[in-house]
């Protein structure tokens, strides 16, 4: 790809992102949106996070990730519940998945 | 804003940065590696600031991809910007405010203030967190980029499945009754069974089917206590 293209390529997804981003704040402050439709956006948010959460904790794109990434996750999770502190719950995520590959599991 | 931010956040986003700097450090070192421009990865970094966006990008131009369909891919990871926006709007503010706000959404900042009960510090630590990620992210891409990284693969530090717990412990109180329950379970669901067989990003969105059944399930009765943000 020539140099140009690249350039524009990324401007493109540049401005297409930040178009995205500004969408909500902009509209979000013109129109009213009814109870319902508010209390829908702000139970999006949460579903969004949850589903993002749990197709990257099992896939690396379309393929099965393994099991050491979701078993860290797991483990981040279960001591996130117990109200465990966040640097254990992260700290803890990523020394499960390590710790396991280390030994060899995939 | 720094000094409203209570000092567990501020700790905890910090510790979110160093990972964020990592991950922003083998996403430079890979792209140099591909043979592809030095300027590439930190234009990318500024003007997009979302991590599997870039990563999409870069691996689709790196196998020769046609640029169309390269930005089409990586816009289609970055389209849940939208509904967030809608959540996060009142953080952002008006005026100039809003237009540099809203280039701070990203998954951690909006998880980061959807974790705080008082309005105050949903914003601080919205802002907190979108500055700060801005920041270290660039920074790590940018020694990436330059020094390559002794780092080759941050799986081998678990940082993959780190990024999950992160979102998983911020969400998680918001996950309070069970009509939200029930709503993230079939979005949780839905993303999973739809990942393999469609482009990245639309399983996500398509996760808002979840949303769509939970306030369903809850009939038509209001209920006292909203959803957070």
């Amino acid at each position: 790809m020539s140099t140009s293209a690249l350039l524009v390529a990324v401007l493109v997804l540049g401005v297409g992102t930040y178009a995205f981003r500004l969408a909500g704040p902009l509209l979000g402050d013109r129109v009213t949106l009814s109870p319902r439709v508010e209390e829908f956006v702000a139970l999006a948010t949460v579903v969004l996070l949850v589903a993002l959460v749990t197709a990257t904790a099992v896939f690396e794109s379309k393929e099965f990730a393994g099991y050491a990434r979701p078993a860290g996750v797991a483990v981040g999770g279960v001591l996130a519940l117990r109200k465990a502190p966040f640097v254990v719950v992260v700290v803890a995520a990523a020394a499960t998945a390590a710790g396991l590959r280390l030994l060899g599991v995939p | 804003m720094w000094r409203t931010l209570d000092r567990s956040v501020a700790r905890d986003i910090g510790l979110v940065c160093l990972a964020d700097a990592l991950v922003g450090a083998s996403f430079g070192a890979i792209t140099v590696g591909a043979d592809l421009p030095l300027w590439l990865p930190t234009l990318l970094s500024v003007v997009v600031f979302a991590g599997a966006a870039q990563f999409m990008f870069v691996g689709l131009v790196a196998a020769g991809g046609n640029p169309v369909a390269a930005v089409a891919a990586s816009l289609l990871i970055n389209a849940r910007h939208v509904p967030f926006g809608f959540t996060v709007g009142d953080l952002v503010g008006r005026g100039w405010r809003r237009l540099v706000g809203s280039h701070l959404m990203i998954d951690e900042s909006v998880a980061f203030a959807l974790a705080q009960r008082d309005p105050v510090q949903r914003r601080a630590a919205y802002w907190a967190c979108g500055l700060s990620l801005m920041v270290c992210w660039n920074i790590g891409v940018l020694v990436g980029a330059i020094g390559g990284t002794a780092i080759s693969d941050t799986d081998d530090f678990g940082l993959d499945a780190a990024f999950p717990a992160v979102l998983l412990a911020l969400v998680l109180p918001s996950l309070r009754t069970p009509a939200v329950r029930r709503a993230a379970v079939v979005g949780a669901v839905v993303a999973l069974v739809t990942t393999p067989f469609l482009p990245a990003g639309m399983p996500v969105l398509l996760g808002l089917v979840g949303a769509v059944v939970g306030l369903r399930s809850r009939g038509s009765s209001p209920e006292p206590e909203r959803a957070p943000v």
